[in-house]
């Protein structure tokens, strides 16, 4: 019966006041919209900058004109005569070549010859011991530059270097993305609160009466907050709508060609959703509090 | 008690009213009247002294306490404070649910008190769709529905003719009778001459009469203020 009479209380009201509910409804449609696209692309990646981390290899560049002999010796080298060297495998350029041209058609066609260098990928024996793998390919000579064990060594590299690249673009994102959607949250929750302050204006007459004849506060509060909520809740659920027909339309199709969006560290859709919608509902909920605390002194 | 800015709503004004007793609270506008229904209701504190309702120091009730207190207390005022977008059913049932009342209790309890006031053919109507006097009835079963033990009514007929207000007088009149003890701030002199109960008298915040079956005022059959009544002969000059 309380429920009821609360939530009778509270669409009577969103009735009355339809366009300043609507448009904290759209702001909070907004916010989600944004926390619910850009919280899967951060964290996609974000992970695909820890993929590639992960694969800790280190790449041992040929010079050009390295002749097939400094490519058999090398091998050896490699294979024996190294530490921490867990397990070799060799790219000729040819290899290279076929490889990008294949993700890169046109680029590739442009060029003409193959600049492409001879690698060899060298695994670590475990991922902990890259950098000493690498030290041991390229110590660092009294200079500070590093200096490779073996004349037909172009160039030592880490992936750590490339993928700390990616990370630090990811941060900017991340940073960014932040900012919006901290002032997209406060823009929803003031939108709230002064929806519902008019609404309170709208209903002091009630509210003077309910005071009267003995309401409790938060007997006068509930239809209030509840407005709040289903303002939010209203804009959450529309959203997520929204971003399900985007998933189902753009995303699953474009999945199967780009690992980036298909990477297993996404977020899960279902558990986005709830954290979509939980986020809506409470920033109803400060929204209507704020309004509450401000202009109901019961 | 003293209002923000230092103006002073009452002082010093002491009176004690038993229980059943009807009472008219009389006096200019500004002697007072309303400032003691505020603090019999909590919504404002004495400064000093102190107010008790059924033996109960009004200082004792705590923020949180005082809707329970209010729920002992029916009140009435001059423009009826009914809800306009509601029926005369729903504004008594809403008040009745502010309190927590079951819809079963609801359903019994309203259309009872709403017969008592002589509303019964009203059920569904609008407040704008009411006359003054049927406006204040709602108020008043919106008041009683609770059968509060002491009723308010803070000018009960200031906006109703006088034949009007007899009949809204005679229904508190019968409320007091059912053991309600009734508090009426007044401005109506015949009212108050002809129901001839305590009266009260306020003047600048200070009680300046007491009387067991009062008056409205000392009967000055006087129109000093005013000047002279005109004659036949001037009204006829003035409307030819």
């Amino acid at each position: 019966m309380r429920f009821g009479f609360f939530l009778r209380e509270a669409t009577r009201s969103l009735g009355r006041n339809a366009v300043p509910s609507f448009a904290a409804m759209a702001s909070v449609l907004v916010t989600v919209l944004v926390l619910g696209v850009f919280i899967p692309i951060v964290q996609a990646t974000t992970g695909a900058a820890n993929e590639v981390r992960e694969k800790v290899l280190v790449d041992v560049y040929l010079k050009g004109n390295a002749t097939q002999g400094d490519v058999q010796r090398l091998g050896t080298r490699l294979r024996e005569d190294t530490p921490y060297v867990g397990s070799v495998q060799f790219v000729s350029k040819e290899q290279a070549y076929e490889q990008e041209r294949k993700r890169n058609p046109e680029a590739y066609e442009l060029l003409g010859s193959n600049p492409l260098p001879d690698t060899y990928r060298v695994t670590p024996d475990t991922p902990g011991n890259v950098e000493k793998l690498r030290d041991a390919l390229a110590p660092t000579a009294a200079n500070g530059q590093r200096a490779a064990i073996d004349p037909a060594i172009d160039e030592v590299k880490n992936r750590r270097d490339d993928t700390q690249k990616i990370l630090t673009a990811t941060r900017v994102v991340k940073l960014s993305m932040g900012v919006l959607a901290i002032l997209l949250v406060l823009a929803s929750i003031l939108l709230i609160a002064n929806t519902i302050r008019l609404s309170l204006f709208a209903r002091r007459r009630e509210v003077e009466v309910m005071k009267l004849v003995g309401a409790t506060d938060w007997f006068i509060r509930w239809p209030f907050i509840i407005e709040g909520i289903a303002m939010g809740a209203l804009g959450g659920v529309l959203a997520i709508l929204l971003l399900v027909v985007g998933k189902i339309a753009f995303l699953d199709p474009l999945a199967e060609d780009f690992a980036l969006i298909a990477s297993p560290d996404t977020i899960n859709f279902g558990l986005l959703i709830a954290i979509l919608l939980a986020a809506s509902v409470v920033v109803a909920a400060a929204g209507s509090g704020l309004s509450l605390r401000r202009f109901l002194r019961v | 008690m003293e209002y923000k800015g230092g103006d002073v709503g009452l002082d010093g004004a002491t009176f004690n009213i038993r229980p059943g007793e009807f009472v008219f609270l009389v006096g200019s506008t500004g002697s007072g009247k309303s400032t003691v229904m505020r603090l019999l209701i909590k919504e404002r504190e004495p400064t000093r002294g102190t107010i008790r309702v059924a033996g109960r120091a009004l200082s004792e009730i705590t923020r949180r306490k005082v809707p329970y207190y209010r729920r002992n207390i029916g009140m009435v005022f001059q423009d009826f404070k009914l809800l306009p977008n509601r029926t005369v059913y729903e504004n008594v049932a809403y008040a009745l649910s502010a309190t927590g009342a079951t819809r079963k209790e609801i359903r019994a309890k309203v259309p009872d008190i709403l017969r008592l006031t002589g509303l019964s053919l009203k059920l569904h109507s609008y407040p704008d769709q009411l006359s003054g006097g049927e406006q204040q009835r709602v108020a008043v079963a919106r008041a009683f529905v609770n059968h509060p033990p002491l009723l308010l009514a803070d000018e009960p007929t200031g906006n109703l003719d006088p034949t009007t207000s007899i009949g809204i007088m005679q229904l508190l009149y019968r409320i007091n009778r059912t053991g309600t003890t009734v508090l009426v701030a007044t401005h109506d002199s015949h009212m108050v001459d002809r129901m001839r109960r305590r009266v009260i008298e306020l003047s600048d915040g200070a009680i300046v009469r007491d009387e067991a079956a009062g008056l409205y005022g000392q009967r000055e059959q006087t129109t000093d203020e005013f000047g002279q009544l005109l004659t036949r002969a001037e009204l006829d000059r003035l409307d030819p």
